[in-house]
């Protein structure tokens, strides 16, 4: 059911420039999120083989890029994670598939202000070129971590790349910050302003609240995270002691007093825990919305599973401590960051048993999305269990710093959210260029995907225990470590095969969306809105109409029902006897 | 497509977990009196979350097998969820993660919330890029004035930590680069760092402190068996981060006293 | 038993029939041939209220760095022990509660603004009736005096940082030196933004946008305004209480 409308924010654009490049269009700024996230990917998953290959053949040589220096390796993790968390993890789930579908789930003709839409994607696309800008200079990239912890990150000394380097990367948070913040801003204004007739809160897929719990978490600690950085640069330049005291660097003593490092690390995991979250939440969302569809099934308890998401985002902010139990901090308040951190636990375990509720008894469908969606709880748990260990201050004594927790955020934050955007990309493919993607080759990167990606990260939990330091470029110099080193070839190996695996994606990616088998409005026999309107969709979404909702977001195998499905513009759905 | 999810998983999980359970790669032997206490509250943890992680993952992958598409299928379960079950596993989940976490603080509290005894061996740690340098107050019991002018990295030894060899409390100072310690004894190091952030981690004793520039930490343990115990940097200080290690050597009563009476003797 | 009731067909996007336009719901603004300046204003002012609570983050944040900076001490390796390293800059108080004023009186002009043009906007449907005048209007520049004094604001934040040089505190010279130097120019800078931003309204004004849409412009500025205001008020307290 749909009634006319005449009016949209801004007419279709006619010239190549306004309709693909500065275009004002959420559909058009989405794709262009998607392939900066996508050309970041490989650019941070071979910054990850090249760490993988120097740790196992430290001395190789390689082509085009030499040897790699303990400074380059170094370099590398910090350009690694640093490309990984904002350009992939924050960038992809919630700036490309979030722009794409969420005005067109809640049926909006478009997100609420486009401009700032398409400010936010290139303010995005600058601060990945100051990033990677942070390459080419004197002394190359920064060597202190993703996490930049102050001395390191703020003596110009303190080791190759602290120089220019350092304030490019500083200097690109800071952009990227801004455009999350105006993303943020666009994102909740939409959720709750433009949301179509019928369309309640508690009728929105979880798809729309994971990005809207996702943009109240960026609204938040984005701030937090600019302010850290501005005080990051004014030391590093200025010569102010935010975070800096007196130090000794190459007996030379620096002109700070009295700075605090711990101030750093107190801001930055303020901003940092919520980003987690920001980065594994549309997964969670997209999970669900998949794991539903192809279940045949409605959600299991989505009340639960929308109080869960919004309990995630606001523990997310009272557990920042817990990544500091070693840092000299007090050790009580390290008790009580533990106990919230636990508390975190819960709903994440909820979720869990909640997808597995959705399976039970449905009728389930392996299309690719669903194999990706299955992954993704299958890597949630095993990512989510080594959580209450390192939660446990007690035992971060052995495990902080090692790689447990290496595997631990990898499995959890990295792969688990990257198979959301691989469910997400085989999932909405289809509606977002018309034609299917290959299910075979689908099938193929899938198995090795996942089989890969615990090969990689499995072992690291072992590595960890046995006290295997993380951020080590060569575990040939201490002699416990030296030991673990065929544990360093299995991953090697392993990571080399499945770095390889996703040149399958990407291929099936593009031919797809050219040669692919044309794809219907509603291939999946879905019930969110994006299904109801044509493929791809019209610049305003719903040709003109506007939608009108009258029933939940995942009504499957509805009994008595003329299909297994009602969609949320069917006729409402009333079912005696069930609530 | 069903039974292939469910070998995958179920072969994943059960690899994964044997390598665990068998401890190909465990904790490293522990040497100190917390060791007993962390590696507990290890196994025990690792036995409840190895649990769930099985019970979950043969679930998933049971489940997918189980309700895959095929003609026979019964029709789908209509449900949108069930409060009372949502409650349960909240409620055991809570009391599971909670009390789990609880039992590890008398560990905790033993370590950081109390001070070392009185009577403890005081040594001093520096840390800086990117070696470890130990100091010991000497017959005296008073740690000697360091200065950052007089500090030079090069030089090595006391020289590094910027000794003030015109301080009578520093004239029995004793600057080492591998910390030497009698068994049985407790610790008390006062961690420092000159440069970066440095972590003072031996796995073997399960020890680990960050050193932080601008704080001085104390920290203390009671190394228990006699041996050689290697520290690594276990906090990203620089490019020469993973070769900052050095060596930690607990001796008998006799030999530690017998060592530092030789190293005494060289500062005269 | 759980049973299917339809209520009423099933019906689909692109048929053509006409269903009854549906009463407001959601946050659908019931599209129609008039612009909905009412939704977009509403729009508006959301938009900006999570602007808003960035900024507040951005604040809370720089906030607390300085309370912790000031509380914590640190180890000084030359004095061989724990010190607060901080050292107060007096600060220029009469020319800062001169700022505070013009702030203040600014933020009263530019309701003046927001009021007289949502009047005239309230106005604009019964004019557009051919036919009907409300005689002529008398527009007091309430938004040009709020940039002037704006730009006075900043002007005197200018001469106060002038005036910590001359008494030899720069940006360097101690923590509390810093972090005064930090907040002033972080607010500053989203001031500047402001009054962008009414240049910007005042430039709309020539180009004959209906005066709806230049209200909406106005009164989220308007709001911004005010906000920016109240958070100076609380940056100058704030630099009262650190010392």
């Amino acid at each position: 059911m749909a009634t006319r409308a005449t009016v949209h924010a801004h007419a279709a654009p006619q010239g190549f420039i306004r309709k693909y490049i500065f275009s004002l269009d959420h559909k058009v700024i989405g794709i262009q999120y998607i392939f900066l996230a996508l050309t970041a990917v490989w650019v941070g998953m071979f910054l990850s083989l090249l760490m993988r290959i120097h740790l196992y053949w430290p001395n190789a040589v390689l082509p085009l890029i030499g040897e790699i220096k303990p400074e380059t390796y170094t370099a590398l993790l910090t350009m690694h994670g640093t490309i990984m968390v904002f350009f992939v993890l924050t960038t992809a789930p919630q700036g490309g598939f979030g722009n794409y579908f969420l005005p067109i789930q809640i049926g909006a003709p478009d997100m609420a202000f486009p401009v700032l839409n398409m400010l936010s994607f290139w303010t995005t696309f600058v601060a990945f070129v100051v990033m990677i800008a942070a390459f080419f200079v004197q002394g190359g990239a920064p060597l202190h971590g993703w996490t930049g912890y102050p001395p390191l990150s703020a003596v110009q000394s303190a080791g190759p790349g602290e120089g220019l380097g350092a304030d490019l990367w500083i200097t690109s948070i800071a952009i990227f910050c801004i455009a999350s913040l105006m993303g943020a801003l666009n994102f909740l204004t939409t959720t709750l302003d433009m949301r179509a007739k019928g369309m309640t809160m508690m009728r929105m897929p979880l798809t729309v609240w994971s990005w809207f719990i996702t943009a109240m978490l960026g609204l938040l600690a984005f701030g937090v995270l600019l302010s850290a950085g501005i005080l990051l640069l004014l030391d590093r330049n200025l010569g102010t002691s935010f975070y800096v005291p007196l130090v000794v660097v190459n007996g030379v003593q620096m002109g700070h007093k009295g700075g605090s490092p711990l101030l750093w690390q107190h801001l930055f995991w303020f901003f940092g825990h919520p980003e987690v979250y920001i980065a594994i939440l549309p997964g969670m969302g997209v999970t669900s919305q998949i794991l539903s569809t192809f279940s045949r099934k409605p959600i299991f308890g989505y009340r639960a599973m929308v109080y869960a998401m919004l309990t995630i985002g606001f523990f997310g902010f009272m557990v920042w401590g817990h990544h500091m139990f070693m840092s000299g901090m007090s050790p009580y308040s390290a008790f009580a960051f533990s106990i919230l951190t636990m508390c975190i636990g819960v709903p994440s375990a909820i979720k869990t048993f909640n997808w597995l509720g959705t399976m039970m008894k449905g009728r389930i469908r392996f299309t690719t999305p669903m194999l990706y969606a299955i992954g993704f709880v299958s890597l949630f748990v095993s990512g989510g269990l080594s959580g209450p260990f390192l939660a446990q201050p007690v035992l971060d004594i052995q495990l902080h710093d090692t790689y447990f927790v290496v595997g631990h955020f990898h499995l959890i934050m990295g792969v688990a959210a990257i198979f959301g955007m691989f469910a997400a990309t085989y999932y909405w493919v289809p509606k977002m260029f018309g034609r299917m993607m290959n299910e075979f080759w689908g099938r193929v990167h899938f198995f090795i995907t996942l089989i890969g990606t615990y090969a990689i990260f499995m072992p690291m939990h072992y590595l960890g225990m046995a006290g295997g330091t993380r951020r080590y470029s060569s575990y040939l110099e201490v002699g416990y470590l030296t030991k673990l080193m065929p544990l360093h070839e299995f991953m090697t190996y392993a990571a080399i095969i499945t770095i390889a695996a996703q040149f399958i994606f990407v291929i099936n990616l593009f031919s797809s969306i050219f040669k692919g088998p044309k794809a219907s409005d509603n291939p999946w026999e879905a019930t969110t809105l994006e299904w109801t309107t044509a493929t791809p969709p019209p610049h305003d979404n719903f040709n003109g109409m506007t939608p009108v909702v009258h029933n939940g977001p995942y009504e499957y195998g509805v009994p008595g029902a003329p299909k297994d499905y009602v969609m949320q513009t069917d006729t409402p759905v009333t079912v005696a006897g069930a609530h | 497509m069903g039974l292939a999810l469910l070998v995958v998983i179920w072969l994943i999980t059960f690899i994964s977990t044997y390598f665990f359970a068998a401890k190909t790669w465990w904790l490293p032997h522990g040497a100190s009196t917390a060791a007993r206490f962390i590696d507990g509250q290890f196994t025990l943890t690792f036995v409840l979350m190895g649990i769930v992680f099985v019970a979950a993952q043969v679930a998933l992958g049971y489940f997918a097998w189980k309700y895959r598409d095929r003609p026979s299928a019964p029709p789908v379960a209509y449900s949108h969820g069930n409060v009372k079950l949502e409650i349960v596993w909240t409620a055991l989940t809570t009391i599971l993660f909670i009390g789990l976490n609880l039992m590890g603080y008398p560990v905790w509290a033993a370590n950081r919330w109390e001070p070392a005894r009185p009577g403890a061996m005081q040594v001093e740690v520096t840390g800086m890029q990117f070696a470890w340098y130990f100091r010991y107050p000497g017959p005296d019991g008073r740690y000697g004035r360091t200065s950052p002018k007089l500090m030079d990295p090069s030089a090595g030894g006391e020289a590094a930590v910027g000794l003030d060899t015109s301080d009578p409390a520093a004239k029995d100072d004793v600057v080492t680069g591998s910390l030497y310690l009698p068994v049985n004894r407790e610790v008390d190091l006062t961690l420092r760092s000159v440069d970066v952030i440095h972590s003072f981690f031996v796995p073997s004793l399960r020890f680990k402190q960050d050193a932080v520039p601008g704080l001085m930490i104390h920290m203390h343990f009671t190394p228990t068996e006699v041996g050689d115990y290697e520290i690594a940097c276990a906090e990203l200080c620089g490019l020469g981060h993973y070769k900052m290690h050095g060596m930690v050597h607990v001796l008998s009563q006799e030999d530690y006293e017998k060592w530092m009476a030789a190293r005494e003797a060289e500062k005269q | 038993m759980a049973t299917y009731i339809p209520t009423r067909p099933v019906d689909h996007i692109g048929h053509d029939q006409n269903p009854p336009v549906p009463p407001r719901g959601g946050g659908d603004d019931g599209r129609s041939d008039y612009p909905n300046y009412g939704a977009r204003l509403r729009r508006a002012r959301l938009g900006l209220i999570c602007g808003m609570v960035t900024v507040t983050m951005l604040f809370i944040s720089l906030t607390s760095a300085y309370i912790v900076r000031r509380g914590l001490p640190t180890f000084d390796a030359t004095k061989q022990g724990y010190f607060r390293d901080w050292g107060e800059v007096p600060l220029p108080w009469l020319l800062l509660g001169i700022n505070t004023a013009i702030l203040i009186i600014s933020s009263i002009t530019v309701e003046g603004a927001r009021r007289s043009i949502a009047r005239r906007a309230a106005l604009a449907p019964v004019k557009s009736i051919p036919g009907v005048s409300l005689g002529d209007e008398k527009n007091f520049p309430w938004l040009a005096i709020t940039v002037v004094l704006g730009f006075g604001f900043l002007l005197g934040q200018w001469l106060a940082w002038g005036e910590l040089k001359a008494r030899g505190f720069f940006v360097n010279t101690n923590p509390d030196a810093s972090f005064i130097y930090l907040l002033t120019a972080a607010h500053a800078l989203h001031l500047t933004g402001g009054i962008i931003a009414m240049i910007w309204a005042g430039i709309t004004s020539l180009l004959h946008r209906p005066i709806e849409a230049r209200r909406i412009a106005i009164d989220v500025t308007a709001w911004y305004w005010h906000f920016m205001a109240a958070l100076w008020v609380y940056v100058f307290a704030l630099f009262g209480l650190m010392r």
